[in-house]
């Protein structure tokens, strides 16, 4: 809020948008990380990417972007007076954000049970470019996955909010910054789909 | 687009979000089918596809299309820089 009262819309994506080049930085950064030990292990990546479970990666794409989705029709929904459809779209992005978690969950509980785990005995036992594969998966993904969490304790807070009535129409910022921020761990898993699960 | 609309957000009706959605899936799909069927084309579409996805993101769900040009700026200027480091890594690798 300003001085005299008034919420500075604009002032506040803007403060959104600069953190989320922070995010956009962040895994930038592993992505090239990737990209560069790829370079030097093309073989053992494409092989390491072939153990993967496609089918769960996809699936847990297409529970983003209709996460995606919801998210965007809740700041809609709000924007447009329709209050309690927005909560409850809200809710319906938070509860895909917890599908996806319980999916990579099983993903990583499989991948666990073959001894393939950071430090696991497995995982020592493969060639380093596989070691390295499979590092670069658990930090990455582990890392979204921590991102999926926030968004998704943030957007069940977005709709209790909404369903109280504490952003509305003529105040719905906080909304649509949550909704940035969901919709930037979405374009995250984007790119985290081919380099991962298709790179074989 | 008024600086009102910018000042308080742009409203965008669910049916232009549902085709959105919609294209995402089928882009989806393409990337799929596309790096089942040979190495080259799954290469050809990650470096088309994946961005052409972030691309629909960041236009319609994350509202940029209806953003001033200072916003839209920033992002560019983000995303440049990003893909500085990225060329840099790759001049690295090819030259070494």
């Amino acid at each position: 809020m300003s001085e005299n009262g008034r919420r500075d819309y604009q002032g506040s994506k803007i403060g959104m948008w600069l953190f989320l080049f922070t995010e956009l930085m962040l895994f930038g950064g592993l992505f090239i990380l990737y990209s560069g030990y790829r370079s030097l292990h093309p073989e053992s990546f494409h092989h390491a990417s072939r153990e993967l479970n496609v089918v769960l990666g996809v699936a847990n794409t297409l529970v983003l972007l209709t996460s995606s989705l919801f998210a965007a029709l809740a700041l809609t929904s709000v924007q447009q007076g329709r209050h309690s459809d927005g909560a409850k779209w809200a809710w319906l992005t938070a509860g895909l954000g917890g599908v996806f978690l319980v999916v990579k969950a099983f993903e990583w509980g499989a991948k666990f049970s073959h001894g393939i785990y950071p430090g696991g005995k497995a995982l020592l036992a493969l060639p380093p470019g596989e070691g390295l594969f499979y590092g670069l998966y658990f930090t990455m993904t582990g890392l979204h996955g921590l991102h999926v969490l926030a968004g998704v304790v943030l957007l069940s807070v977005m709709a209790l909010l909404v369903g109280k009535g504490r952003v509305h129409q003529g105040d719905c910022v906080v909304l649509e910054n949550s909704g940035l921020y969901w919709h930037l761990v979405d374009v995250i898993w984007i790119f985290l789909l081919p380099l991962f699960y298709l790179a074989a | 687009m008024t600086s009102m609309d910018q000042e308080k957000g742009h409203i965008v009706e669910p049916a232009v979000l549902a085709r959105v959605w919609g294209a995402l899936v089928c882009l989806t799909i393409g990337l799929v089918s596309a790096s089942l069927a040979s190495p080259k084309l799954a290469v050809l579409a990650m470096l088309v596809i994946t961005p052409a996805k972030a691309w629909l993101v960041f236009h319609y769900f994350m509202h940029l299309k209806y953003e001033g040009p200072l916003l839209k700026g920033m992002v560019l200027v983000a995303l440049l820089t990003l893909v500085i480091f990225i060329s840099m890594m790759f001049l690295d690798l090819g030259f070494r």
